[in-house]
């Protein structure tokens, strides 16, 4: 097949897009003097992360289609039995996905300049997880993928631990625990495949597991593993409890990182594994999605609606917005091949818009946390007086969340719910109903923290500096451009979209001979 | 013949203004900058110009005009387009919407004079009108959901314009949330009509293009069921978008905002968006008998109830808000009973006379300090001659008096209950008879309150308002007068002149009917019914004496009836109780006190809760394990010797 035989070469643009953070990482520890040179250099390692994840967004040819940009390396660990590849490559579905972590990380760099506590320690930290979550989304060899995915752990619990508030080790502990349980289900998933297959190749195991080879435990038992490694990230429901904690409790870059980058590794692993290599057992398994998703939704919402801190608040918005996700790859299990398209494409496109709005969301919260030194919500009130900017900036950010059409939010719920209506239209139109209930939280959220009298507390608050200025207007760009044009992201995801679409139809009109 | 650049451009220009005040006059100029007034103004008469261009086009066209539509998604053969339709309806809306939007900034340019928000009220003024064009240029349902809500969005920024006031924030907030409780219905209308995409792609049309939608009928590519059901969700958020009962209560709390946004948003245009999306869709709704049905029923219930509680109101402001609220009521009980040219009629009318209303009532607020209840106002008759003028206009023509333009409107709609073949026609029809009468008279009161009498010290008077100082009422500058005359000459003469009984000039008899059609067949136009005018003329005529009678004559009714301790009397002061039942009954104590705390509850202690007693189940085995490792190297090494044993054991047993 040709998509094999382009599967080799080396690009290189890829490679210096994952490894180059952790060379800046390595300079920041070498050669930097004080606090100034740290954050200098870390602002140009994200402003250069940035430049090449729109490098490869450009890069990257739509007409052509399928996996580009490769970099590989064969037999990167030379075990005969054991053959692991050095292999990085990105199609339609990764490209928006690098694009939105080369964007966060460049915002979660910005938002940190006021960090004053082991400043040096604290940017490696940030480069090292923005390196690991490039590599996650860029690997094709699935033990290379599942170090990426291992490997953003560490910074992660240094980062909510040392940098956090409240119950900051409580957190990061659970954090790591709920991932590692995840994840060792998902690597006894993945060596199951090898040593069905015989090979890490995820551009290759689509089609040979679909080939009908004897897998060593039966199919659904591998999904089953793979899937609870990333229900666990999404996180669906009820795998969700570390979520809330570890938001809440984390510093506000780490914050926008985790909810705008870090989740959709969950959404994404779905995708580029779970649905690839197993489509059929996945529309089986529809069902399941979509009831998780319909609760994730409004569970999540309506407790929402309860919570009294801003930061917590924004998280549980979060685990109702990942419901749309799950709803959108329910879809996977329609008849016909437009529905089941127009499904995934929304679920892909909200993981890449929630990224945006709740990372410009907790940008927005953290700036307002910096001056109020409070998120508890009935404290705040008025403070659009003092600071119109910051306010305008959640403003929109509770406007997309809503989704609000104009902006991408609206874009990618409309594809989801397009997409699963015709398969389910019953938890569909339930699910429908949570955008009622989200319109109602962050009304009732900006009401009360921006509207309204103004405590006299507040009088001296200062609106946003030029620094701050610039990772909202970045955001805020990218929610407006995307939600005004979606076919920018849309017409990449259907790329990867469209092969798993057609393995669904075709494995199932096999089934109806 | 405008072309797809020129058509485009009506939309453009306002937004354009949007984002030029936006991102150059209010961060960089002035938060209090004229400039963005004028900027404003300038887009909006550019659209103006351009509106007008559009309807002389498609006058001389003679049908709708054919526009390319663009790509904006497109996924497998699922194709989302933007593009324009051009057609009588549209056109005869631009021409609405444009033209009482640019009134309404000139007089803002006064009423906004000394606000701290100067720019951005115009902004988002801009932003409302470019929506509000947007929605109805649409040609494609997508589209014209993102616009419905852009709607909606600019809305919720300009009744919570004044942030700071806690009501207007609330209030800012209630109307977004119960629009898109009705924004609810219109999503699964259009997820509903994609579940039908099948039989629309093998037919060649798209299921989302309105052209498309309304032939899928007549085609038979759809069933009346489907046609039914699909209209009925999309009634649903016509419903939350005109106010219509039960999703009206958001409507007379966003007269919190800035009144001339009152007056354009809340009164001519945007909430006019519902009845605009019924007739778009009119062959979808008529294809359905109960459909049609439901939405004559709301409309007529919706009409009478709003009158009921209007009668009582003592804000100004508020009274027209019921007002709306009912005429709202009155062009869906048209639509459902199939009076289809006769609705967009009083759409056209209302939108020019309830903008008038609507401005004097912020001239007499202006003049008396700020206040909007009647009850500290009167005498203003003669301190404010041409806004008293203008009041009458608009009053007369709401009651339905010749010749003003709301004669002409309502008469046609009574005709056409008169005479519908509608199951419920014969009830809508005493329903709109009944609610002229009650219309007659609460506009008269408030007129009769406002402006006879003796002046009762304005807002200083006002409990309500924090005035201190005397204010000494007085006319309003041109700038809002000029705007009040104008819509005023409008509200004489377009009744008669766009919908005349016999050819004037160049217009032909029953040119509006005639223009405003939908295909064949439908909605006949209707003969004048002398008798039904005369009826309907002296019911008006009898509010307005009723009125008369007891807030201007010296019979002093109103003090002998024994009025305020009277049950209908609380139940209409408090609207029905509709406030309490949705806000306290439903959202806080069902839903937030109950559902929501105890789903949080059971978050925090039973998932959680799991989750940490699994954690410290993995703790107290961790300790008991850890226990074993004393370090004594006489324990492993007993440990040790029993293990090899008890492996030789297993070993020599399943040898």
């Amino acid at each position: 097949m040709d998509g094999l035989t382009q599967n080799t070469g080396f690009n290189g643009l890829l490679t210096a897009l994952v490894f180059l953070p952790f060379l800046f990482a390595l300079g920041i520890l070498i050669f930097a003097r004080n606090d100034h040179h740290v954050r200098l250099m870390a602002a140009v390692g994200g402003l250069v992360e940035l430049v090449l994840s729109i490098a490869v967004f450009i890069a990257y040819k739509k007409v052509e289609s399928g996996f580009q940009l490769i970099d590989r390396f064969n037999s990167w660990i030379p075990i005969d039995s054991f053959r692991v590849d050095y292999f990085l490559g990105v199609d339609g579905l990764s490209v928006p996905m690098v694009l939105l972590t080369g964007i966060l990380g460049m915002v979660a760099i910005l938002a940190s300049m006021r960090i004053t506590n082991r400043v040096k320690q604290y940017f490696i930290w940030i480069l090292v997880l923005q390196g690991a979550v490039f590599g996650v989304f860029t690997a094709l060899d699935f033990i290379m993928f599942f170090l990426f995915w291992e490997l953003e752990l560490i910074p992660m619990f240094f980062l909510i631990s040392n940098w956090g508030t409240g119950r900051k080790d409580y957190s990061a502990m659970k954090f790591i625990i709920f991932t590692f349980l995840g994840s060792a289900f998902m690597l006894v998933g993945a060596l199951a495949l090898y040593i069905s297959v015989g090979t890490f190749d995820m551009t290759a195991l689509p089609e040979l597991v679909q080939s009908g080879i004897k897998l060593v435990i039966p199919a659904g038992a591998i999904f089953g593993l793979l899937f609870v490694g990333f229900a666990v990230k999404l996180p669906v429901w009820p795998l969700h409890t570390w979520l809330p904690d570890a938001h809440t409790d984390a510093p506000t870059a780490v914050s926008v990182l985790l909810a705008g980058v870090l989740l959709k590794m969950g959404g994404y692993g779905m995708i580029r594994v779970t649905a690839s290599i197993m489509p059929d057992v996945m529309a089986g398994l529809a069902w399941l999605l979509v009831a998780a998703g319909v609760i994730n939704v409004l569970y999540g919402a309506v407790v929402t609606v309860r919570q009294t801190d801003l930061k917590r608040l924004v998280a549980f918005s979060s685990i109702s917005h990942m419901g749309y996700v799950l709803i959108g790859l329910s879809a996977i299990a329609s008849k016909g091949a437009d529905a089941a398209a127009v499904g995934l494409t929304g679920a892909s496109m909200q993981m890449f818009t929630h990224g945006t709005i709740t990372g410009l969301m907790f940008l927005t919260v953290g700036m307002i946390y910096d001056r109020t030194h409070t998120r508890y919500i009935p404290d705040l009130g008025g403070l659009s007086n003092r600071m119109p900017i910051i306010g305008l900036a959640f403003l929109i950010a509770g406007l997309a969340s809503l989704g609000l059409p104009g902006t991408s939010g609206f874009a990618s719920e409309i594809l989801v719910f397009l997409g699963a209506f015709p398969v389910w239209a019953w938890p569909t139109a339930l699910a429908v109903f949570g955008v009622v209930i989200t319109a109602g939280y962050i009304l009732w959220m900006t009401q009360r923290t921006l509207f309204g009298h103004m405590n006299s507390r507040w009088e001296k608050l200062t609106d946003a500096s030029k620094l701050e200025l610039v990772p909202i207007v970045m955001l805020v760009a990218t929610i407006l451009i995307f939600g005004i044009y979606p076919a920018f992201l849309t017409d990449l995801f259907k790329i990867s979209v469209e092969p798993i679409v057609a393995a669904v139809n075709s494995s199932s009109e096999i089934l109806s001979r | 013949m405008i072309n797809e650049l020129g058509t485009w451009f009506i939309f453009f220009s306002p937004l354009l203004a949007f984002v030029l005040i936006g991102v150059f006059v209010w961060p960089f100029i002035g938060k209090k900058s004229k400039l963005s007034g004028y900027i404003t103004i300038f887009a909006i008469t550019c659209s103006t110009i351009l509106s007008f261009w559009a309807l002389g086009s498609v006058i001389h066209n003679g049908q709708a005009i054919e526009i390319d539509s663009h790509n904006w998604v497109k996924i497998e053969n699922i194709e989302i387009n933007v593009g324009i339709m051009l057609d009588e309806l549209t056109a005869i809306m631009l021409v609405v919407v444009s033209s009482v939007s640019l009134l309404v900034q000139i007089y803002s340019t006064g009423y906004m004079k000394n606000d701290g928000g100067y720019s951005r009220y115009f902004m988002y003024m801009s932003l409302f009108t470019a929506s509000m064009i947007g929605l109805i240029l649409a040609s494609n349902l997508i589209q014209m959901f993102v616009f419905w809500e852009l709607v909606g969005a600019s809305s919720y920024l300009l009744i919570g314009f004044w942030f700071n006031k806690p009501a207007a924030a609330a209030a800012a907030k209630k109307a977004f949330i119960i629009t898109r409780l009705g924004d609810f219905g219109f999503l699964l209308a259009i997820l509903y009509l994609f579940f039908n995409s099948g039989s629309f792609l093998a037919n060649g049309l798209n299921p989302f293009e309105v052209a498309d939608i309304n032939n899928a009928i007549a085609l038979g590519v759809i069933s009346s069921s489907v046609a039914g059901w699909v209209a009925i969700g999309m009634f649903a958020g016509a419903m939350g978008k005109s106010a219509q009962f039960p999703f009206h209560t958001w409507l007379p709390d966003a007269m919190e905002g800035p009144t001339p946004v009152s007056a354009l948003i809340h009164a001519a245009t945007m909430v006019a968006a519902g009845i605009f999306l019924v007739a778009r869709f009119f062959p979808l709704f008529e294809a359905s008998k109960e459909a049609m049905m439901v939405v004559a029923l709301v409309g007529g219930i919706t009409a009478i109830f709003a009158a009921s509680i209007g009668l009582v109101q003592n804000d100004i402001k508020r009274v027209l808000a019921y007002s709306t609220i009912s005429q709202l009521g009155y062009m869906m009980l048209a639509l459902g009973v199939g009076a289809y040219s006769a609705a967009i009629f009083h759409l056209f009318t209302h939108a020019f006379f309830k903008a008038l209303l609507f401005l004097t009532a912020g001239s007499v607020s202006h003049s008396v300090g700020g206040t909007f209840d009647m009850r500290y106002m009167g005498g203003l008759k003669r301190l404010m001659p041409w806004t008293y003028g203008a009041v009458m206009i608009g009053g007369l023509s709401l009651a339905g008096i010749f010749p003003m333009a709301g004669f002409w409107s309502k008469d046609e709609i009574l005709n056409h209950a008169w005479h519908s073949s509608s199951v419920v026609s014969d009830v809508v029809f005493w329903i709109a008879i009944i609610a002229a009468f009650l219309t007659a008279f609460y506009m008269f009161r408030a007129i009769f309150m406002t402006f006879e009498g003796e002046y009762k010290g304005g807002a200083k008077s006002d409990p309500g308002m924090d005035v201190l100082e005397e204010t000494t009422p007085h006319e309003s500058p041109k700038v809002m007068i000029i705007p009040l005359i104008l819509l005023s000459i409008a509200t004489v003469t377009v009744g008669w002149l766009v919908n005349p009984l016999t050819n004037i000039g160049s217009i032909p008899i029953h040119w509006f009917a005639d223009f405003i059609h939908v295909g064949e067949g439908h909605d006949k136009v209707l003969a004048f019914n002398k008798v039904l005018a005369v009826i309907a003329s002296l019911i008006g005529v009898s509010g307005i004496l009723l009125a008369y009678l007891i807030y201007v004559s010296k019979f002093r009714v109103l003090d002998r009836l024994p009025v305020k301790t009277n049950e209908i009397y609380k139940i209409l002061i408090s609207k029905y109780y509709f406030d309490e039942f949705y806000e306290d009954v439903i959202t806080r104590h069902v839903f937030y006190s109950r559902f929501a705390t105890y789903l949080d509850a059971i978050d925090k202690s039973f998932i959680d809760g799991i989750v940490r007693t699994v954690d410290r189940i993995g703790r107290n085995i961790g300790r008991l394990i850890a226990q074993i490792q004393t370090g004594q190297l006489q324990g492993y090494g007993v440990v040790t010797s029993f293990g090899v044993l008890l492996l030789f054991g297993i070993y020599l047993i399943f040898r």
